[in-house]
């Protein structure tokens, strides 16, 4: 059993590229799906990840087949959107989730756009999303150093950012840091989003940042419990994900985010905090 | 005065211009195919009577081409539009259909022999069809006569054109074929083995007997797992494969991987699908074809 787990691990360095990228990812992104479901922005997510096509396209067109180059597009555009909907938001009557899904579709309608103009029809999407299974030095630095950046920014923005989730009138009265923890936390969003692009290969990439969070939810109370769930189940997934490619000849990509959906799943059903069996199980309501 | 000598050069104007533009409308057979190899072969039939445009040019990736507007329309005004056929074209029926092409379609493969490839999708082997074709001379050869009948029934009076061209193109397929082989029986047996990223060489190896091993499925849409790679990696190192290509339409990132990993290794990139820009190595058939030989050799040989 044991030797089923690490052999493939031992016998191929794509395997073990491939999970050291994907456990850079699940310490990296987690988090920030934890903050994001808190903050009610689940869906954010979804809508960065098309929103990051015209930068990628522009990227594209400039520099050819570069993933620096179209890495840094997605990540500007992803950030223009995210940015603007952040902003007009704090200054009109629109909430965030109507200004976010009003730039982010102009905003992917212009990627369809710029990609279909230069009239070439190799799959733009395929190539700005590595392959998990192919990941050279240059992505395994992008992710890792991502990952590494977002952890150490949150750790400073960490007390704003969980004021801001549940009392941001409060956070606005009481100190200035309101606006620039909000901004900086988008800016995190989106390169967590690229960084998981390179990795996973697929727009399925925004899973591994919600999935695990959302899991988490049904485990902990507290916010920094609920982000170590979140990264510890981000692991396994990440770990049984590559197994189940391996072992069942399945893709990748969607291997691992089935996994995070199953582990979502189950703790929907046996989570200890509001899961469906703890709720439905009369018992004892004694707590600790 | 005046006004009368304006009349007389925009009078003037306006018949030249009739003249140029009736002249190129009428003169020309309108033809468009499918995609950049097969409008290659067009042109070379066609010569100056036949304008042909394509519909997935250089460097295009015809498995995942998706029609715009401006296509249907070319389609629409075309006399004859020229397919490969044996599935290759999946979008086609439906664009014929819409764009209301009322010219003769030609399927360009029709009397090839078709080779069956066997993709694994979800573990259970499935024969489909290879449209690869074209990746063999002979094949080519009835290509080339399927263009010229289908030009001939669009345009009965090019007829004598049109069979001057293909017989003389089709000498220097034959002349090509002939330097293939002698270049091909060169290389030694146990390096006849190559890995590239789509199985687009099957009608080449079976032709010119090398082993041709493909980390994915025909389609360059699906996306690989982890065992596939894992096959492909001790494959190469239990066989010894001397060398891995890449290819003009497909990511390259898995195979750089792979060579990674096995230290086959890289061999340069080999057209199969589409033909390059007009400043590339392969602008037209012919070209392509010494490209791709002139590369395994070179990369098999050493």
């Amino acid at each position: 059993m044991i030797d089923a787990v690490i052999s493939p691990f031992i016998e191929f360095s794509f395997m073990r590229r491939a999970l050291v990228g994907c456990l850079a990812l699940s310490l990296g992104a987690p988090p920030i799906g934890v903050f994001l479901m808190l903050r009610r922005m689940s869906l954010m997510g979804d809508a960065m990840s098309h929103a990051i096509l015209p930068g990628a396209a522009i990227g594209y067109l400039l520099a050819g087949l570069s993933l620096f180059a179209m890495s840094l597009g997605g990540f500007a555009a992803g950030l223009a959107v995210a940015l603007a909907a952040g902003l007009v938001a704090r200054s009109t009557v629109l909430r965030e989730d109507a200004s976010l899904a009003g730039f982010y579709l102009v905003s992917l309608a212009l990627g369809v756009l710029i990609v279909s103009v230069r009239g070439s029809n190799i799959d733009l999407l395929h190539v700005l999303f590595g392959t998990v299974l192919a990941l050279d030095d240059a992505a395994l630095v992008l992710v890792a150093g991502i990952a590494t950046l977002s952890l150490a920014v949150l750790a400073v923005i960490y007390r704003p950012l969980v004021l801001e989730c549940f009392d941001p009138q409060f956070l606005r009265s009481a100190s200035s840091l309101s606006s620039p923890t909000h901004l900086t936390f988008l800016v995190l969003v989106v390169l967590n989003l690229v960084a998981g692009f390179q990795a996973l290969g697929t727009l399925m990439a925004v899973g591994i940042m919600l999935l695990p969070a959302i899991a988490a939810r049904f485990w902990a109370e507290d916010i920094s419990a609920m982000v170590l769930v979140a990264v510890l189940i981000a692991f396994a997934a990440s770990l049984s994900g590559l197994l189940l490619s391996y072992y069942a000849n399945v893709p990748t990509g969607p291997a691992i985010i089935l996994l995070c959906g199953v582990f979502y799943l189950l703790s929907m059903l046996l989570g200890m905090r509001g899961g469906l069996i703890y709720r439905l199980v009369p018992r004892k309501h004694l707590e600790a | 005065m005046k006004n009368r000598l304006a009349m007389q050069i925009g009078l003037a104007l306006l018949v030249l211009l009739g003249l140029a533009g009736g002249t190129q409308a009428a003169d020309k057979v309108k033809a468009v195919a499918s995609f950049s190899i097969l409008g290659d072969l067009v042109r070379q039939v066609g010569g100056d009577r036949v304008e042909a445009v394509t519909l997935v040019g250089p460097d295009g990736d015809a498995h995942v081409f998706s029609p715009t507007p401006a296509d249907a329309k070319m389609l629409a005004g075309a006399a004859v539009f020229f397919v490969n056929g044996l599935g290759f074209e999946g979008w086609m029926e439906r664009l014929e259909k819409s764009s209301g092409f009322k010219g003769k379609t030609v399927v360009a493969s029709t009397g090839v022999k078709p080779l069956t490839m066997s993709e694994e999708e979800g573990g259970e082997p499935e024969t489909i069809t290879d449209p690869h074709a074209w990746q063999d001379l002979d094949n080519v050869k009835l290509y080339v006569a399927n263009i010229r009948d289908g030009l001939i029934a669009a345009d009965p009076e090019g007829k004598s054109v049109y069979e001057a061209n293909a017989a003389k193109y089709l000498a220097a397929i034959a002349k090509e074929e002939e330097a293939v082989r002698e270049a091909l029986a060169a290389l030694p047996e146990a390096r006849r083995k190559i890995i590239t990223s789509h199985d687009a060489f099957g009608y080449f190896g079976a032709a010119y007997g090398l082993e041709i091993i493909a980390p994915e499925g025909v389609s360059t849409e699906s996306e690989a797992s982890a065992q596939d790679v894992a096959k492909i990696i001790r494959q190469i190192k239990a066989e010894k494969i001397p060398a891995v290509f890449l290819e003009n339409v497909t990511d390259h990132r898995l195979l750089d991987q792979i060579a990674r990993e096995t230290g086959a290794k890289i061999g340069g990139t080999l057209y199969s699908d589409a033909l390059s820009g007009p400043g590339g190595p392969a602008p037209t058939y012919l070209d392509m074809f010494r490209h791709n030989v002139g590369t395994l050799t070179v990369a098999l040989s050493s």
